[in-house]
This record gives structure tokens, sequence and C-alpha cells, in this order.
């Protein structure tokens, strides 16, 4: 194989301590950089790990560091972010490493339920289902957030995670917006409480590298924002 | 990771104010010695004469200008509707500063 022809890729193997391993890969179009990660477990090292699902962007499970910045891997072709003909891969920033490429996603998923980025309602199933007019500002808000697939590239992203441990994160603080902006959601005053501290929206530089990185072309910082926005109106109001 | 607008206009908004929280308690207390006569007032005016400490006076300027502007950008990022406007509102920081900063040289000399 020539060299154009081939992939020169290090990936990180081992945990927490590890090292760079160079592969070389067969080059291809339309190569993606899971397609690579695939071929080398497949066919020269079947004791890699990694994730992945879904293949297509849905289920947000195969993200990683591509040449020092956090991607989804099924949608990230080789050709847009080869350096040449090289390629580096290793496990998501901010969070623990399991082993290779996979992370420990615990603490991600526990910050959501920290920032109740759930939906509460006391509604039943025998209720009548709730009439919420798409064009309204408070949907057309809530809309904008709401196809995050928790890939935690924005997590990855993110500075002020690397530097507070503590802070939900823009996933997490996105999702909150997603639900204060929901009309049938019935404690915006408890999803408020759970991000009005510096751990939450407070804490927030606004250096945007959720909005920069996200696959889904979301913006959190929005979102954060808005959530800053509406403690300090809550805030004067009396209500936090 | 960090090679985008909002990151460096993060990185001058604490960087500037990093600075000016060591320069301003220095400037307040060379001002109360002078202002106290705690100190030969004629020296400290002849040393703040030299081309470039006024021209480090310059650069102070910026720093508070640029403080200043990226506070009132992040202000509207977090009061205002989002909007398409982030780098203009970046631009129109380092514009704002940079005139200020020359207007101050320009006064000075």
């Amino acid at each position: 194989m020539t060299k154009a022809q081939v992939l020169d890729v290090s990936v990180w193997r081992g945990g927490v301590s590890g090292e760079f391993v160079a592969y070389r890969v067969p080059r291809h179009d339309n190569q993606t950089v899971l397609d690579v990660v695939t071929y080398i477990q497949r066919h020269l090292d079947p004791t890699l790990s990694y994730r992945f699902a879904c293949r297509v962007g849905v289920c947000g499970s195969c993200a990683m560091t591509v040449n020092g910045s956090p991607k989804w891997t099924c949608r990230t072709h080789v050709e847009r972010v080869a350096n040449g003909h090289r390629l580096s891969l290793s496990p998501l920033r901010n969070l623990p490493v399991i082993k290779d490429l996979v992370v420990d996603m615990r603490t991600f998923f526990t910050k959501w339920r920290r920032a109740r980025g759930y939906f509460i309602s006391a509604g039943t199933r025998e209720d009548a289902f709730a009439r919420v007019r798409p064009d309204s500002a408070q949907r057309r808000q809530a809309d904008k957030g709401i196809e995050c697939i928790n890939c935690a590239v924005c997590y990855a992203a993110c500075d002020v995670v690397s530097w507070k441990p503590d802070y939900l994160g823009p996933a997490a603080l996105n999702r909150v917006w997603t639900l204060i902006n929901d009309a049938r959601d019935e404690h915006r005053d408890l999803h408020l409480a759970a991000v009005a501290s510096d751990d939450g929206c407070l804490g927030c530089h606004g250096q945007q590298a959720c909005l920069q990185h996200c696959p889904m072309g979301l913006n959190p910082a929005a979102g954060i924002a808005g959530l800053k926005r509406t403690v300090a109106l809550a805030a004067l109001r009396g209500e936090l | 990771m960090r090679r985008h607008s909002s990151y460096w206009a993060f990185a001058v908004h604490r960087a500037s104010g990093l600075l000016l929280g060591i320069f301003l308690p220095i400037h307040l207390w060379v001002l109360s010695t002078i202002i106290t006569g705690a100190s030969d007032s004629s020296g400290s005016l002849d040393w703040a004469n030299n081309p470039w400490v006024k021209f480090g006076e310059g650069g102070v300027a910026m720093l508070l200008a640029a403080h200043l502007t990226g506070g009132l950008r992040l202000l509207a990022i977090e009061f205002l509707p989002w909007g398409d406007w982030q780098k203009t509102a970046i631009a129109v920081a380092c514009g704002v500063s940079l005139m200020i900063a020359l207007s101050y040289l320009l006064r000075a000399f």
C-alpha cells in the first residue's frame, strides 16, 4: 500500500495510565472514524475496547477525542479530520477512563439527575393530552434543545467541567432549559433551584465550546444564558 | 478545541481582569501617597512622564476598555435574546478597546 492509501492511527491503550499505540489502517473513500476503530479491532487487535451502537448518529455512544477534539465518530469522516494521513484517537476528556476508548459515563448522567433534568408532572394516564401550541414562544425555545443525544461531546469540550468537577455541564443544563420551557412540566421552581448555583448555570464562563462542538448543532450556551436570565428574574421576584 | 472567537473573548476578559487586579491596588497606593504627601509628588510625576510609562498606561487603558466591553458583551449574551451577532460583538469590543487605548496615547503625548 502506498502512503496515500494508508492511515497512521495512534490509539490510546490502557486506562488512566497507558500509552498511544500505532496502527496502520487502509484508507478508503467515505471512511468514518468509527470504521477505522472497527477495522483495528476486527483485523489488527481484538482486545481494543470502544463503544458504539447505532452507527447513524442517533444513540450518542461512539464519541471520543479525534485529533484533539471531541467528536461523534460514526458520522465523522476521516477526510474531514485527518491531519494528512495521521489520526489520533483517545477517550473523551472530563470522564474517567475505563479501558482504551471507553469512558465511565456515570458522572455525566448523575449530573443530569442532580440538575433535575427530568420531566416532573402530577398528571396521570387518565388525564387528557396536554395541548401545546408548537408555534408558541416557549415551545420554540424548548424545541431548539430537545434533540440532545447524550453523547457527552459538549461535556468533554467544556473547560469549566475540567476546572470545576462538580459543574453540571452543558448537556444537563440544556436539558433543564428545555424543561423550564415545557408547558406540561409542573415544577419549574424545582428545576430552577437545582441549577441556580456556581455548580449550575452561574458557573458558565461563556466560552461556548459546547456550541462549537455539538454534533447535533444544538446551542447549549444559549440555553445556559436563558437559565441565567430566568434565575436572575426569579431571584429579583424573591422566588429563589 | 479552543480555537474559536468566543474562547478568545473569554481569555482576554479573564487576563485583563487579573492584570487590572494587580495594577489597580498599585495605582491607588501611588495616588494615595501623592494625595497625602507621604512621598515626593514631583518625583512620582517625573516618573509618570517617562514615555515608556505612558505606553504602559496606554496598555492599562486598553485592558480596562477590553474588560469593560467584554463584560458588556457577556451581559448582552445573558440578558438579551440569543442572536447571530456574537462575532460582531467581539469585533466591536476589540475595536472600541483599541480606539480608547489609542485616544489615551494621543492625549498622553
